[in-house]
């Protein structure tokens, strides 16, 4: 039989093993894996090795580690993986402002190859040649993408690569005596949580400005927000509704003559390689997610990248070190006059590093191109059927087109069936798929976001809107099988109250038995 | 050029000419430039990006890094003793096995319906974490050991409501380094002196430093240098009795032997888990944890994600969720705790594979182990004639400060030596701790057999004869 095609919708159960809590698989005295034993030799002159610590520092009893058999710890964790979806497995639109695309294996093997992962930070330069070279390429690659002069990979994501930005904001506004006065950093709404949260982190006072009627933060409140206090504005374009700010250098432009600088989120820069960059936008620092826009896989939220890029003026600020190249050979550059130190012990999460360059060697400038232009087209294409679906919308720039990204609305919808997002999100999970809302606060009431991306073909798009559409319609004949939804996924409807309560929440399961007073043992099947 | 614009890519369905145009028809427009058209003109970039020429074949490409990444020598094919925040240990083959499983490798922040493994995993990571530090409550990892120690650090302050913290000097630099500029301008960071024979927290200093306005104290156990601190009980009594808290880092794996230092009056304890089960990458496969005891004034200061177990519509079923989502910058942005974003969960996946395979005998047989092999070396290098070991009156666990100073020869003329015969001596210290002047720090695990520590010895002995 297989899918009906006209349809388009999958009659789809997730694998559910109902598979314990991995304590109560534990089988006293089963092994999963042996270590070498000692030498004869270094026995005999060193003993048993233990009697040599301080008694105090002697733990008495085991770590209460699970028992089990290796092929036991093998079948629990692939039974997890199992009631894991991931993007190789499902049309992962869904997750919009994640730029959840294909993550090719060819790049998989070069970062497991033992050429990579037995490398020790500290070996002699001589010796780590190859991996420095991919390091300074992608540094030479991401100038052209961005237009900026240098980059480091040390932050180890978006949200780290922003508290980097802010620090050399610091570093720069100390250097000319104002680190004090300037004490506040500006800004939108539609920019990532993080641009405020880690402006915070570094002492900084928020001020967050609001869209006006067109989806856009307004020129006049910028206006209104800078002064000798301005440290600088991190602001994230095209912001989360997939609009982008046509006045972004009139933005740079305001902050710059208040004596501030502007850091360009570029976590997802999917629709625009090649196309726009932060140089002629006027942006003195920016970033890119090598897991998002530069192919690395996400894995379930990192080892991730957020390469940090400056202008020259600002290069003397950057973490140590600076990868460089002499002209015969790579080598590691802690002389950086005024640098904020690190943000991150040695060199960056080298193994996503060298997905992203694999990925940009595969492509190159009209591949980067090509990338953009047909994650824009799948876009503009998702946007035109989900519009077409009762009860979607997507606020502001009416009849205009977006970027990689939407920002809709379930509102027309909740209002006419009483089904929220929420209840959308659970019951898409029936059908194989995944509905992300937006980050809070919910300024576009019940939504939803969906990116594309490239990687999916007209098909997939097709199916994901089929998707939404069936969901729509079950919400507006039968309200209850939404909100009692999901039925075909690994659980069901969660009880989230005891979540936020401190006498019942259970981060170990340690604490779980103390709190439900279980005893531990073997769960009965 | 015509033939150029028809070019289909493997990895862009949409980019075969056909489709394209059934979908601009669809859309209504004749060509996507026009999607663009709320990017003004002034802002369109108008050159080439100069980006290599593309190897579009996937062999072409392989050829291509695989070419590159032959010019590395790795620590499989010389002998290594290099630590200091990263180590050589022991991957088992099946936590390479998980890691590489499509579902874990590609999944990201779905909700915990459709990602109830993902959840699943990381509550069970936690979980075996809090067995082996004896706490309650562990983060989803976060970047490194340096950024658990700094967010441990801004969590003593905001619990203390107090503006300074005190850090032993014996901590890693690069770490530092992190810390100082994680907490400036908002927290000031003094530095406690160590014994220079013993390598111990100097506890004349700690009293003498700590005031009302310390809101912790910083140490780690083992120690950069490797040194087993055994006045944990002190320090941590004499934090508590000034109104701070005690924070301390320390290696996961040592924690079989080594008593955990919740034990001693560890309020916070932080560190890597790089060593479970976790390759090195190059310094790429770091992952801080963070743990405290199950009370409400330390879970609600965690930036990071907690996942909980709950139950479900259904009798007897598990389910799992965030543990007070609105604590996190997610939830409030700036008025959240510090921030959260994109870590490194398949580490912590990674590690629950680990211990899991470990269990309780195995965790402690590794701990023996490695003391066992790096006291062997210690005693070996130290009968080398003009070696000294610094820092040998206190015990150690896998690292040790080896010092060169009355060889005659530096320790980069020591490792050049070694290089050529195969081996990555300890890591060159010099400048990292002037005091310790021409010394390395020498890491040696179970994956040293008796004859690596020979040829090390050997060679070394020759050298310096």
């Amino acid at each position: 039989m297989g899918m009906n095609i006209k349809r388009k919708i999958r009659d789809f159960h997730q694998a559910k093993w109902d598979e314990p809590i991995i304590y109560e698989l534990s089988a006293e005295g089963e092994r999963g894996i042996l270590m070498p034993e000692v030498e004869k030799e270094i026995e005999e002159i060193i003993g048993d090795g233990i009697s040599k610590l301080p008694e105090n520092m002697i733990r008495k009893h085991a770590p209460n580690l699970p028992e089990l058999s290796q092929m036991q710890v093998l079948r629990h964790f692939l039974r997890l993986s199992q009631e894991t979806l991931g993007a190789d497995l499902n049309v992962d639109v869904g997750q919009g402002t994640c730029t959840m695309k294909y993550s090719p294996k060819i790049n998989e093997q070069f970062a497991t190859s033992l050429n990579l992962t037995e490398l020790h930070p500290s070996q002699d330069e001589s010796t780590v040649q190859g991996i420095l070279e991919i390091m300074y390429k992608m540094d030479l690659f991401l100038r052209e993408i961005s237009g900026l002069d240098k980059f480091t990979f040390q932050p180890g994501g978006g949200s780290h690569a922003i508290l980097a930005m802010v620090s050399i904001i610091q570093a720069y506004h100390e250097s000319r005596g104002e680190s004090e006065k300037r004490d506040e950093i500006i800004t939108t709404i539609f920019s990532h949580p993080s641009d405020a949260a880690a402006a915070a982190v570094k002492g900084y006072k928020v001020i967050t400005l609001y869209q006006n009627e067109d989806g856009l933060p307004d020129v006049e409140a910028l206006k209104k927000a800078v002064s000798d206090h301005t440290a600088g504005l991190l602001i994230t374009n095209p912001e989360d509704t997939g609009i982008f700010n046509p006045n972004i250098a009139e933005f740079t432009r305001i902050v710059h003559e208040a004596g501030g600088l502007c850091g360009y989120d570029q976590a997802n820069a999917n629709g625009i390689l090649g196309i726009t960059r932060a140089k002629e936008s006027g942006f003195d620092l920016c970033f890119f997610n090598l897991h998002k826009t530069f192919s690395s896989p996400h894995g379930c939220g990192g080892p991730a990248t957020g390469a940090l890029g400056v202008t020259r003026p600002l290069l003397k600020y950057l973490p140590v070190p600076l990868v460089e190249f002499d002209g015969e050979k790579y080598y590691l550059n802690y002389d950086v006059s005024d640098s904020i130190g690190k943000v991150r012990d040695f060199y960056g999460v080298v193994p996503v590093i060298l997905k992203a360059y694999s990925w940009v060697m595969s492509l190159g400038s009209e591949g980067l191109k090509e990338v953009s232009l047909i994650a824009v087209l799948n876009n503009n294409y998702l946007l035109k059927k989900v519009l077409e679906i009762r009860g979607a919308g997507a606020p502001y720039a009416k009849g205009r087109h977006r970027i990689e990204q939407v920002r809709y609305s379930w509102e027309e919808l909740t209002k006419e069936t009483g089904v929220t997002t929420e209840d959308i999100t659970c019951r898409m999970t029936d059908f194989g798929f995944h509905m992300w809302s937006s980050h809070h606060p919910f300024i576009v009431p019940e939504p939803f976001t969906l990116e594309p991306t490239e990687s999916y073909s007209k098909a997939e798009l097709d199916e994901y809107v089929a998707g939404l559409k069936k969901v729509a319609e079950e919400a507006y004949e039968n309200p209850d099988k939404v909100k009692n939804a999901p039925y075909n996924s690994v659980v069901h409807k969660i009880d989230t109250a005891s979540l936020d309560d401190p006498s019942k929440w259970a981060i170990t399961w340690r604490a779980y038995l103390k709190k439900c007073k279980r005893k531990p043992g073997n769960r009965i099947i | 050029m015509g033939e150029k614009k028809n070019k289909v890519y493997p990895y862009i369905p949409n980019s075969v000419p056909e489709v394209k145009a059934k979908m601009l028809e669809e859309i209504g427009v004749n060509d996507i430039d026009v999607l663009y058209e709320d990017i003004p003109e002034n802002l369109r970039f108008k050159g080439e990006m100069d980006l290599p020429e593309p190897l579009t074949s996937e062999y072409a490409l392989k050829r291509h890094v695989e070419q590159i990444l032959s010019k590395n020598q790795t620590c499989r094919e010389y002998i290594s003793f290099l630590g200091g925040g990263c180590w050589q240990h022991y991957v088992p083959a099946i936590c390479d096995v998980i890691n590489q499983r499509s579902e874990f490798l590609t999944a990201y922040a779905g909700e915990p319906y459709e990602d109830h493994g993902r959840f699943q995993s990381l509550f069970e990571y936690a979980s075996m974490m809090g067995e082996l530090l004896d706490m309650d409550v562990v983060n989803v990892p976060t970047y490194d050991w340096a950024q658990a120690a700094s967010t441990s650090i801004r969590m003593a302050a905001r619990i203390s409501d107090r503006p300074e913290i005190l850090i032993s000097n014996t901590v890693s630099p690069g770490r530092l380094s992190v810390i100082r500029n994680y907490c400036k301008p908002v927290l000031e960071i003094n530095l406690v002196e160590c014994h220079s024979e013993t390598g111990q927290l100097n506890l004349d200093d700690l009293t003498s430093k700590i005031s009302a306005k310390t809101g912790g104290i910083y140490f780690e156990n083992p120690s950069y240098l490797g040194c087993i601190e055994d006045q944990g009980k002190d320090i941590s009594d004499i934090a508590h009795k000034h109104g701070a808290l005690s924070i301390v880092g320390v290696d996961p794996i040592s924690l079989g032997i080594l008593v955990p230092p919740g034990n001693y009056g560890a309020d916070i304890v932080c560190g890597d888990i790089q060593p479970l089960g976790i390759h090195m990458h190059y310094g790429g496969g770091l992952a801080g944890f963070i743990a405290t005891r199950d009370e409400e004034r330390f879970v609600m200061e965690y930036p990071s994600r907690l996942f909980g177990i709950t139950s479900t519509a259904v009798e007897g079923e598990y389910g799992f969720g965030d543990v007070t989502y609105e604590r996190t910058s997610f939830g409030s942005r700036e008025k959240g705790k510090e921030f959260i974003g994109t870590a490194t969960a398949l580490w912590g996946i990674t590690a629950g594979v680990y211990l899991a395979l470990l269990g309780p005998q195995g965790i402690q047989e590794l701990g023996k182990l490695i003391l066992q092999k790096s006291q062997y070396a210690m005693k070996k290098i130290s009968e080398i004639k003009g070696i000294k070991i610094p820092l040998s009156r206190s015990a150690h666990f896998k690292e040790f400060v080896v010092d060169f100073n009355t060889t005659g020869k530096t320790v980069k003329e020591v490792n050049k030596a070694l290089l050529e015969q195969g081996i990555f001596g300890g890591k060159d210290i010099s400048t990292e701790f002037p005091q310790l002047s021409n010394s390395a720090l020498y890491c040696v695990t179970e994956i040293h057999i008796k004859e690596d520590i020979h040829k090390l010895v050997q060679t070394l002995s020759e050298f310096l004869d």
